[in-house]
């Protein structure tokens, strides 16, 4: 991969009480890209984050970020990272003005209220800057938090787990700035186990399983080689069982025998749909209604964690 | 040195001291008050003057003393663990800034905080006991050393406490003792043999003879004595954070 902004080698981690969070995990992300991380709960993710962002400290390995190592030069790497925790976590009593304000400095830029009202402006939290952040419902907090990563103008963006609790509305929202974000060249990497999320979002996928990454792929890619369709066929009459004669084409029965389903691989030479259906009238099965489904990333999901830990 | 950070730490405490400011100036003022109305003027007309000062008089530099301490204290503790209660700490331990960046935003707005109620509270005194600052430099380097050296140890606490109990415990159950016991209302002379001995472990009890003798020239041990004591504490909080910021104890996982 040309010139990655992040880019990470050989990264392990063992917590104190001997848990291993992860285990080397190599992990290229591409500039300007949406990385989106997925795994069940506690698969690494926020580990792998929190040593990105200098929250954990790593057992072994090494991570650069836009050509700094993180620990070598922190400085540098730190300046460019935002990050914005799964935890909802703020100064009750400080205004919202106040609080992006901090930010910006802690992250040692000089002052820039111009930067900031735009910060506060995208975030629709301009009319809200000088409410105190306690008085803001969950929704607008998790927009504080956003703002706040972003005061200091990072190119790095972490989200973990950014539309978790958030209502449908404000998760269209988001996705929407991310992708503003992405317009504007920042690379952005989000944690979520909400596959709808990774479906929508991201350009590439890593699946994270105990510590381990199982898989990094593009996403269309991804959804190409492990995707199935699936036809199902509504019949006119149940059936007890597949018809003979059709011992090739896997096919199943279901809803009692109501629907006859048969999958097949999308990308394949013939799907042989067109041979089957005249199969099926030859031997005088009728069917009232049909539909074709693709398997979501969802399922491939499930289906490579599951094979992951099997 | 990534001084827009130690600035916006140094502001942001600030701010909240302001935002708090009766529970943070007057309620030292108004405690500090008491004892002088009571010990300064009510009871301390009845006795005899120590080392040529009056009881009144006496009592000054110690109860300064036991504010600074005490404020110092909670001061620099609540600075550094409300962020790690509320979880914000995240944000410090992820931005571009050294140890020594963070230590000095904390300790710096602490040492601040408490430099200023000593100028509060010492002005409060004179309007009930007549006092005068024989060495306004040394005492003012004293208030300042104080201040920095116990906001450390405050931020120490705060960095150490995983509950409010700890958080309380330090300065109630053990600063608030070695200030009674540590000559902040008699000369550690006027007691007997053996406990004479003891308290010359407590370090406080250099902390206000040092300060006194600021005031009054007098002094239960060596003004040179009580600065080197003052001196090396401080160096020992300075190595517990340096420690503490190489290890990320209790701040990293």
């Amino acid at each position: 991969m040309p010139d990655p902004i992040i880019s990470i080698r050989g990264l392990s981690k063992t917590y104190a009480g001997g848990f291993q969070a992860l285990k080397t995990v190599d992990l290229d992300i591409e500039r300007g890209e949406i990385f989106a991380l997925l795994g069940p709960n506690g698969a690494g993710k926020t580990t792998l984050i929190g040593i990105v962002c200098g929250l954990v400290r790593m057992t072994a390995g090494s991570v650069v970020a836009d050509g700094h190592d993180i620990l070598k030069d922190f400085r540098a790497a730190r300046a460019k990272i935002g990050l914005v925790p799964q935890e909802i976590s703020t100064d009750s009593f400080e205004t919202v003005w106040d609080t992006v304000k901090f930010s910006r400095g802690l992250f040692g830029k000089p002052p820039n209220p111009a930067h900031l009202e735009k910060v506060l402006k995208d975030l629709s939290l301009w009319d809200k800057k000088s409410e105190k952040i306690q008085a803001l419902s969950g929704g607008m907090k998790r927009r504080v938090l956003i703002a706040k990563a972003l005061s200091h103008e990072p190119t790095i963006l972490f989200l973990d787990e950014p539309t978790a609790g958030v209502d449908v509305e404000l998760r269209r929202d988001m996705w929407e700035m991310v992708r503003g974000l992405r317009a504007n060249g920042v690379t952005i990497i989000l944690t979520t186990h909400y596959i709808e999320e990774a479906e929508e979002m991201a350009d590439r996928i890593g699946v994270i399983s105990r510590g381990e990454l199982i898989l990094v792929e593009d996403k269309a890619v991804l959804m190409r080689k492990l995707g199935k369709k699936q036809l199902t066929l509504h019949l006119q009459e149940p059936l007890a069982h597949v018809p003979a004669g059709l011992e090739d084409y896997q096919l199943e029965l279901a809803a009692d025998g109501a629907d006859l389903v048969y999958s097949f691989d999308a990308q394949a030479e013939s799907t042989g749909i067109a041979e089957l259906l005249k199969r099926l009238t030859e031997r005088g099965v009728d069917f009232k209604d049909l539909r074709t489904q693709e398997s979501s990333l969802e399922d491939i999901f499930v289906s490579l964690v599951q094979g992951a830990r099997a | 040195m990534n001084l827009n950070a130690v600035r916006a730490i140094y502001a942001f405490e600030m701010h909240r001291w302001a935002r708090t400011i009766v529970q943070s100036v007057a309620a030292p003022v108004i405690t500090t008050s008491l004892y002088f109305i009571v010990f300064g003027a009510a009871i301390g007309s009845r006795m005899p003057s120590i080392g040529g000062v009056s009881y009144g008089a006496f009592i000054v530099p110690g109860l300064l003393m036991l504010s600074i301490l005490t404020e110092s204290i909670s001061n620099g503790s609540f600075g550094i663990y409300m962020p790690k209660f509320a979880g914000t700490i995240y944000e410090v331990l992820s931005a571009p800034v050294s140890a020594a960046e963070v230590v000095l935003g904390y300790v710096g707005a602490a040492a601040s905080k408490s430099v200023m109620l000593g100028l509060v509270i010492l002005a409060t005194a004179r309007i009930f006991v007549p006092y005068e600052i024989g060495h306004p430099f040394v005492a003012l380097a004293f208030l300042v050393l104080t201040s920095v050296t116990f906001s450390l140890f405050g931020f120490l606490t705060g960095i150490w406490a995983d509950g409010w109990e700890k958080l309380s415990i330090m300065p109630t159950l053990v600063i608030t003792p070695l200030t009674f016991l540590g000559g902040s209302f008699y000369s550690i002379d006027m007691l007997p043999g053996v406990w004479r001995q003891i308290a010359l472990v407590n370090p406080v009890v250099y902390l206000v003879s040092g300060f006194r003798w600021s005031f009054y020239g007098v002094s239960d041990v060596g003004v040179w004595v009580s600065l080197a004591a003052t001196l090396g504490f401080l160096a020992a909080c300075l190595a517990a954070v340096t420690w503490i910021f190489r290890t990320g104890w209790r701040l990293k996982t």
